[in-house]
Formats: C-alpha cells, sequence, structure tokens
C-alpha cells in the first residue's frame, strides 16, 4: 500500500455510533483503488491524496475539513516532540456487565480497539505551541464515535486537574457524538465530572480553549465542550445537541441546511470564531499569548 | 384507578370482574360476597407479585405513567406554602421547570422540578417535560438565589430529556445545560435530587448535580431514552426494552452501582395508584435527607459533592489487548 494507509483509515467507518441522536455523518469518504485518490464527500471532488495530506485534510475545491485523528492532531498543532502523554495506560472497562442483543461490551471493546489501534477515545497530555506550555486533550472519533464513557470522562478530568494545579492554558478539541450508551449513567455522570473539574479550573483562574470540531454533540456539547473561554470550532463542523434528522423527526419539518454547524453555532452566539486549519496553530498561540499577557506587539 | 398497563392485564381482568359483582350491591348473595373477598385478596396478591418483579421496561412503562404524579402535586401535596419563581430574565418562561420558594415542614426550600403536565393543553405547555433552556436558566436563576439566602435546593426530577427543537438549538440548550453543571457543582448551600418518575439524559442532569441523588422505586434514571439508545446502537428503536434492561436503568441496579444514595418506596401498586401515600414518602425523604447535609459544613460538603461525581466511572490501569472477553 503505497502511501496509502491513511486513506484507508479514512474509508473504514469502524463505528457503530456515528454520532448521538442519529446525527448524521457526512465526511467519510470512500478510498479509490490504489488510494491514490479520496472523493470528498462534501463537493465529491476527487482528490489526490498527497495534495489533500499537505492541505491538512481538507478540501482544495471547497474547504471541507476532514476528521482527523489526535496523533495527526498533535502534530499538526503542538511543537515538534513537546507532547508527553499522560495516562496513556487507562483501559475501558465493563461496569454495567453491558450484553445485549448477542453484543457484549468487552467484545465491541476489543474490536474497537484493534480497528482503531486506540485504547479509547481522548488523548492527553503537556505540549507547547510556539513554546508556551498547555495541558492539551484530543478526541479521537475514530474509538466507538469518540464517544464519552469512564475512561474519557477521567482523562479529561485530569487533564482539567492537572491544568489547574500547574497553572497552565487547557486545551481541549472535540469530536464525539455524546455519552457511550454501553457504560449507562456511569457515562453520563462523566458529564458532570468534567464540568465540575472546569470550575475548580475557573477558581483557579486558569484559561480553557474549547475546540470544536466535527462532530461535537449531546453529551459532550452539552457539557465541557460548551464551558470554554473561548469556543472555537473547525468550518463546517456539526455541533449541537440534537442531530438534525432526530429533530426533522420530532418537528415534521425539513431544517435549513446549516442546522447545527459552526456557522450556525456562531451566527447564534454559542462560540467565539470558526478558524480554518490551515491558522488553527498560529490562531491558538495568539490566544495563549494573550491571556498571558504577552501579546506580540508587531508580528 | 384502573390498571391500564400491558402487564397488568391480569389486574385489570381481576378488577373487572370484582367490579362485575359489585355492581350487583344489596343483591348479592352471601357466596358470591365471599367470592368477591376471595377475588380482592387476589388481585392483592397478584398485584404485589407483579410490582414485585417488574422487568426493566415495565419500570419504564410505569415510570411514564399518566396518573403518576408529577412535580405540581408533590408541590400540593407536600408544600405548606409555594410561590412559584417565574422566568429566566432572558427569554422567557418555561412551563417544563417548574421552580419557587417552598415551605416544606416550617423550613423554606428552593424547589424545583421538572414538570410534564396532566392533560393536553399542560401537556403542550409544558413540551411534555422537556425543558428548553430558559428552563435551565430558570433553575440556574433560582439556584443561585438559594445559594444567596442560604436555601437548600429540592430537584424533582422527571422528564424524558431536554427538548429537541431547532429554536432550542438556537437559544443553547447545551450551553445552557452545560453551565448548571458547571455552577451547581459549586453551590455553596445542601442540593437534593429524587428522580420521581423519568430521569432522561443530559435533560435530567441538568438540574440534578446533588449531594444526594434518590429515586423512587420505580422511577427511572438513564444516559438516554430506551428508544433512543436503542436507535443510536442498534439503528432501531424497536429495541428499546432490550437496552433498558442492558443499561441498567432502574433504582436497585443504579444503587448497586454507587450512582445514587437511597430507594424511596412506593405506594402499594405504583406510586400512581396513591399520590397522598407517594407524596408523604417524598416529603419524609426531603426531610431526614435536609436535616443530615444541613449538619454538613458548607466547605466540606462542596468538596464531597466534587469527590462524588470524581470517583464515578470504572477502569484500569493495564497493557494494551490486555482486555479480557
Amino acid at each position: 500500500m503505497i502511501g496509502g494507509s491513511r486513506v484507508k483509515d479514512e474509508s473504514q467507518p469502524a463505528l457503530t455510533v456515528d454520532s448521538q441522536n442519529g446525527a448524521h455523518t457526512g465526511t467519510i469518504p470512500r478510498a479509490l483503488p490504489d488510494n491514490l485518490a479520496v472523493k470528498c464527500p462534501n463537493c465529491k471532488e476527487l482528490l489526490i491524496s498527497k495534495d489533500w495530506e499537505k492541505n491538512q485534510r481538507v478540501c482544495q475545491r471547497c474547504g471541507h475539513h476532514f476528521r482527523l485523528s489526535a496523533p495527526e492532531r498533535i502534530e499538526l498543532l503542538l511543537d515538534p516532540d513537546s507532547f508527553q502523554e499522560m495516562a496513556g495506560d487507562l483501559q475501558p472497562t465493563d461496569p454495567l456487565g453491558f450484553v445485549s442483543r448477542s453484543q457484549s461490551y468487552r467484545s465491541k471493546l476489543q474490536s474497537e480497539s484493534a480497528n482503531s489501534g486506540l485504547t479509547e477515545g481522548v488523548v492527553i497530555g503537556r505540549g507547547m505551541i510556539e513554546d508556551l506550555p498547555l495541558m492539551i486533550a484530543i478526541m479521537d472519533f475514530r474509538f466507538i464515535g469518540g464517544s464519552m464513557g469512564s475512561v474519557v470522562g477521567e482523562k479529561l478530568t485530569r487533564a482539567i486537574e492537572q491544568a489547574a494545579t500547574d497553572h497552565i492554558p487547557l486545551l481541549i478539541i472535540s469530536s464525539s457524538g455524546g455519552a457511550r450508551m454501553q457504560e449507562g449513567l456511569t457515562a453520563l455522570m462523566q458529564m458532570a465530572k468534567t464540568s465540575a473539574a472546569l470550575a475548580k479550573l475557573n477558581e483557579a483562574g486558569v484559561p480553557y480553549i474549547s475546540l470544536m470540531t466535527d462532530p461535537t454533540t449531546g453529551g459532550v456539547a452539552a457539557s465541557f465542550a460548551s464551558l470554554g473561554d473561548v469556543i472555537l470550532a473547525e468550518p463546517g463542523a456539526r455541533i449541537c445537541f440534537t442531530g438534525p434528522r432526530v429533530i426533522e423527526q420530532f418537528m415534521h419539518m425539513k431544517l435549513p441546511k446549516d442546522t447545527g454547524s459552526s456557522e450556525f453555532c456562531l451566527q447564534h452566539g454559542m462560540i467565539d470564531g470558526i478558524v480554518h486549519r490551515r491558522v488553527l496553530r498560529a490562531t491558538l498561540a495568539r490566544l495563549l499569548r494573550l491571556y498571558a499577557g504577552k501579546a506580540r506587539v508587531t508580528d | 384507578m384502573p390498571f391500564d398497563l400491558d402487564f397488568e392485564k391480569p389486574l385489570a381482568d381481576l378488577e373487572k370482574r370484582i367490579q362485575t359483582l359489585q355492581k350487583r350491591g344489596d343483591r348479592m348473595k352471601p357466596d358470591e360476597r365471599a367470592h368477591v373477598s376471595d377475588l380482592e385478596r387476589e388481585l392483592e396478591r397478584r398485584t404485589r407479585e407483579i410490582y414485585g418483579s417488574l422487568t426493566p421496561w415495565q419500570r419504564v412503562l410505569v415510570a411514564r405513567h399518566r396518573n403518576r404524579p408529577y412535580s405540581a402535586d408533590y408541590v400540593k401535596l407536600i408544600c405548606d406554602d409555594f410561590f412559584e419563581l417565574r422566568g429566566d430574565r432572558r427569554f422567557g418562561d418555561d412551563r417544563a421547570i417548574l421552580g419557587g420558594l417552598a415551605s416544606i415542614d416550617g423550613r423554606t426550600v428552593m424547589l424545583i422540578g421538572h414538570q410534564k403536565g396532566r392533560d393536553t393543553k399542560e401537556r403542550q405547555e409544558a413540551n411534555f417535560g422537556m425543558p428548553h433552556p430558559e428552563g435551565y436558566r430558570k433553575a440556574e436563576r433560582l439556584m443561585r438565589q438559594a445559594e444567596r439566602f442560604h436555601l437548600p435546593i429540592v430537584s424533582l426530577i422527571d422528564t424524558p430529556g431536554a427538548s429537541l427543537t431547532l429554536e432550542d438549538e438556537e437559544r443553547g440548550i447545551s450551553q445552557a445545560i452545560a453551565e448548571n453543571l458547571l455552577v451547581m457543582s459549586r453551590l455553596r448551600t445542601p442540593i437534593l435530587a429524587i428522580v420521581i418518575g423519568e430521569g432522561g439524559s443530559g435533560g435530567a442532569l441538568g438540574i440534578s448535580v446533588a449531594d444526594r441523588i434518590l429515586m423512587f422505586e420505580n422511577a427511572i434514571y438513564t444516559v438516554a431514552t430506551p428508544e433512543a439508545a436503542a436507535s443510536i446502537m442498534w439503528r432501531d428503536a424497536a429495541f428499546a426494552s432490550e437496552a433498558a434492561a442492558a443499561m441498567k436503568i432502574t433504582a436497585n441496579d443504579l444503587l448497586s452501582l454507587r450512582l445514587i444514595e437511597g430507594i424511596i418506596p412506593e405506594p402499594f401498586g405504583g406510586a400512581h395508584r396513591d399520590h397522598r401515600a407517594a407524596a408523604a414518602a417524598v416529603k419524609d425523604a426531603i426531610v431526614a435527607n435536609l436535616d443530615e447535609l444541613g449538619k454538613v459544613p458548607t466547605e466540606t460538603l462542596i468538596e464531597r459533592r466534587y469527590q462524588r461525581f470524581r470517583a464515578i466511572g470504572a477502569f484500569q490501569h493495564e497493557a494494551v489487548g490486555a482486555i479480557s472477553g
């Protein structure tokens, strides 16, 4: 497979929870033979893989932002070799003994782990952006739709608590369909757990930047992701509590196309800005400097 | 009140036979009278039997029973006085969340609760107990006020979930819920939450970040309604009863998972059969728990609340691939 392993990743929707609340996922492209090209799910343009990679997985034609994995985000945003992972050994268990319809959560965890090469849906650690230190937590949609169970909630909480202790800014990058059904109420309570930790971070006077990427929905939208001092989003991301498809069913009406998108959220005052991936690292650096009172006068 | 749930069919049949005989009144023969008392004993025995072994899905049906007491019923039956505080001071007054100053057993508390509405008009006004952002913002306003006046907060949980319309997205339903989770975790006053019927998802959690969470015997508390969970997991809401069983949503299950602090027993045959007895049980629980929480110094209270939620979660430290099947 020539330079095509990443493309193959994109083409494998190893997901049963594509998004919570039935939210539609539109960004898993079909790989073409030999993985030389990718089709943009938005404008249907055929993109040469090499160019597409170089363009940080943004469609050159329509600007569609493809999903990135946690390792890809680290490479994109952080100073080289600055990332030190924390709590990487935390593994999910099966708090409910979930077995239903001849499917067990344990076997699902095993297959998800094997398919994605991940142990859970979030990576946390310390890192630097333009020599400014920060705590960072990055959700990875490939693991059961980035859904939040115990491990995701615990790792996020540890990242938040560490940011408060060390007094360094926090960046959380969301990509999740919401709470994980197979962990039941334990999963729902992670919303309260992470939000409580953020309340302490607020009291400690440490800034928190929330970056919403596609998708940020359900219980993740309704907890930590919406609690940033600054909330940014990538263009065209699905950001909502309830997915448009479910709203349409509930309201018996057709919704405008941009409902529940980054642009919709900006228009309704829910986020501070939409940032193109090309300038994301620079934007985060600016914010870190501004919050630290070290903004450059000229640059 | 008639037995009208599917699994209550044997009870409904017995009741019908009793009523047919009783219609004869004075014309009833002695052996018929004896038969009536036999049937009544049988009805009681079968009710105990059926209600003593409800499946999770049957509990969902009981928790959603149309005659189950709602927050407004408890207000009437429990409070010596209640002054409703309305509106979020920003946009509107959500009828799916009821709140106000309540006098219960000689003390003033801030009482907040989901309200489903009894008749069609009320149900429409209350959006079937599914709050809009304004409901959570009203609750936040009332809770901050409670903190200022050192009033304990009692939160009655009974919702299928937060509202699902375009307008809710436009007015920031996610943000409204998230804000409450953050604010409630630090409020410097005791918070008691009681799930009286349906504890549905973020819509329930948005007013239940409490020092103690109690549940009625037949109440449920779930990450998503069984129907929603089934369509997320298996793309088919028809598997709701399977989801209800697998997700461990009953009071007993959640107590053994240590996610709640206690269970309030329901009157014979479910809370919907005896509102007064149900209200008395809720009142006793409120008084006893607020007495205890009232004795805890504020700093300790806040730290314990933090740890209560901080401790929730199951995980292990192991090498990759060590999960055994």
